[in-house]
């Protein structure tokens, strides 16, 4: 731990700094599950017209908010990279981007098995269904254009455009089901308020606080792959590889490290 | 103006933009985008009475009717201030029920009747234990009100 603390938006230094914070957000992630599914699935009731198969939304609910919030998230850092011209930025949105999209296919799948004997389809053409499968696409837009573009900053700006283009459809998917008749039922929690029984919203928050530490742990610990894997030739890289003992010897650094090499810390 | 808040200018008044063409774009789509249409606006004629579409509200209490073949139901489609009845052959979903909501595909017939080819339960945003359920169906019963029957008697 040699590197001394300057500023974190710098790679080199958000490493130590991610690599610091990865246990923490880990060790958040599986106790809120753990709680979670226990409230959700031992201490809540049945419910009064679905039974139990609306014990989904204790998946299917978390998996949809960080799937919308991870996206606002790197739209966000997509801005800070435009404007500040940073690295990290770019380095953190592709780092999420796969989680993101994770999480939003739960959201859909889930919600199709849970559609089927609640509506009686898997699956219809309603606005909070659609725009979901927008947002879907469009995780899986913005990996596909950084895969299409070698130049890893020029895939960064890319994917920031993309990425802020995209953010538009997240207000759509939220007030969807407000703004339109829809199949999917309206808001249970809103700000201030819920229709939900007090235990069964404790379990579905605190699910969906998991999956927000989830998503934090998972992509720090992706983003130091990235940071590694991108910044291979500089020097410091050179010397952490030396020091952690992937390579042998100064001045033979520059392959690429292997994967066991990054999760060695 | 430094170079960097230019580019945050850019990227604001980028945004902006969007979220205006975004806005005109979905007000333009407005009516294509309903997954479906209320009583009420089936009889102003705002549904496209010449194609299938779908009607949506809750199933009127004490309306379903089954007729003796098992699969043919008849009930009707509210939405507290207009009524359309709703014929269907086939098996509903488990969350039919009287009372509730519920989203019906097919076509308006010259008779007024509505022929679904699909129906779907569409369920509301409430989660409750069965025993709180109970409890303000209770509640509800001894204020003597009418409004937003409890279901029970669907099936």
């Amino acid at each position: 731990m040699s590197i001394h603390w300057f500023k974190y938006a710098s790679p080199a230094s958000f490493y130590g700094l991610a690599g610091r914070l990865i246990p923490w957000f880990a060790a958040a992630a599986a106790l809120a599950t753990l709680a979670g599914l226990y409230i959700g699935l031992v201490l809540a009731p049945t419910d009064f017209q679905q039974g139990d198969s609306y014990r989904i939304i204790y998946i299917h609910v978390p998996a949809a908010w960080i799937g919308m919030f991870t996206y606002l998230v790197m739209a966000g850092w997509a801005a800070a990279g435009i404007v500040f011209n940073t690295r990290l930025s770019g380095m953190m949105v592709q780092a999420l981007a796969p989680t993101g999209a994770l999480f939003t296919f739960i959201a859909l799948w889930t919600g199709a098995f849970w559609g089927r004997p609640t509506w009686g389809a898997y699956w219809v053409w309603d606005a909070r269904l659609t725009s979901t499968l927008i947002l879907f696409f469009l995780y899986i837009g913005y990996m596909a254009l950084r895969a299409s573009i070698d130049d890893p900053r020029r895939a960064d700006r890319a994917g920031a455009l993309l990425t802020l283009v995209g953010v538009v459809n997240i207000p759509i998917i939220y007030f969807s089901v407000k703004w339109w008749n829809t199949l999917h039922q309206g808001a249970s929690v809103k700000p201030g308020s819920s229709s939900m029984a007090t235990v069964m919203l404790t379990g579905m928050l605190v699910m969906a606080f998991a999956a927000w530490m989830y998503t934090i742990a998972i992509s720090l610990a992706r983003v130091r792959s990235i940071i590694v894997e991108r910044e291979q030739h500089s020097a410091w890289v050179g010397e952490l590889l030396v020091a952690e003992g992937h390579v042998g010897a100064p001045g033979t650094s520059g392959g690429v490290p292997g994967s066991k090499g990054e999760k060695a810390r | 103006m430094k170079p960097r808040q230019k580019r945050l200018a850019i990227v604001g008044g980028g945004l902006a933009a969007l979220a205006v063409t975004a806005a005109l774009v979905l007000n333009a789509f407005e009516d294509n985008l309903l997954f479906f249409f209320s009583p009420t606006q089936v009889y102003a004629k705002e549904a496209p009475l010449d194609r299938p579409f779908r009607i949506g509200g809750l199933v009127e209490a004490g309306s379903v009717k089954r007729e003796a073949d098992g699969l043919t139901v008849a009930f009707k489609v509210t939405d507290t201030a207009q009524v359309v009845p709703v014929t269907y052959k086939g098996i509903l979903p488990d969350l039919f029920q009287e009372g509730k909501g519920v989203v019906a595909r097919g076509r308006l017939g010259p008779d007024g009747v509505f022929r679904a080819d699909q129906v779907l339960a569409r369920h509301d945003e409430n989660y409750m234990p069965p025993e709180a359920a109970h409890a303000l169906e209770q509640a509800k019963k001894s204020q003597g009100s009418v409004v937003a029957p409890a279901g029970g008697s669907g099936k």
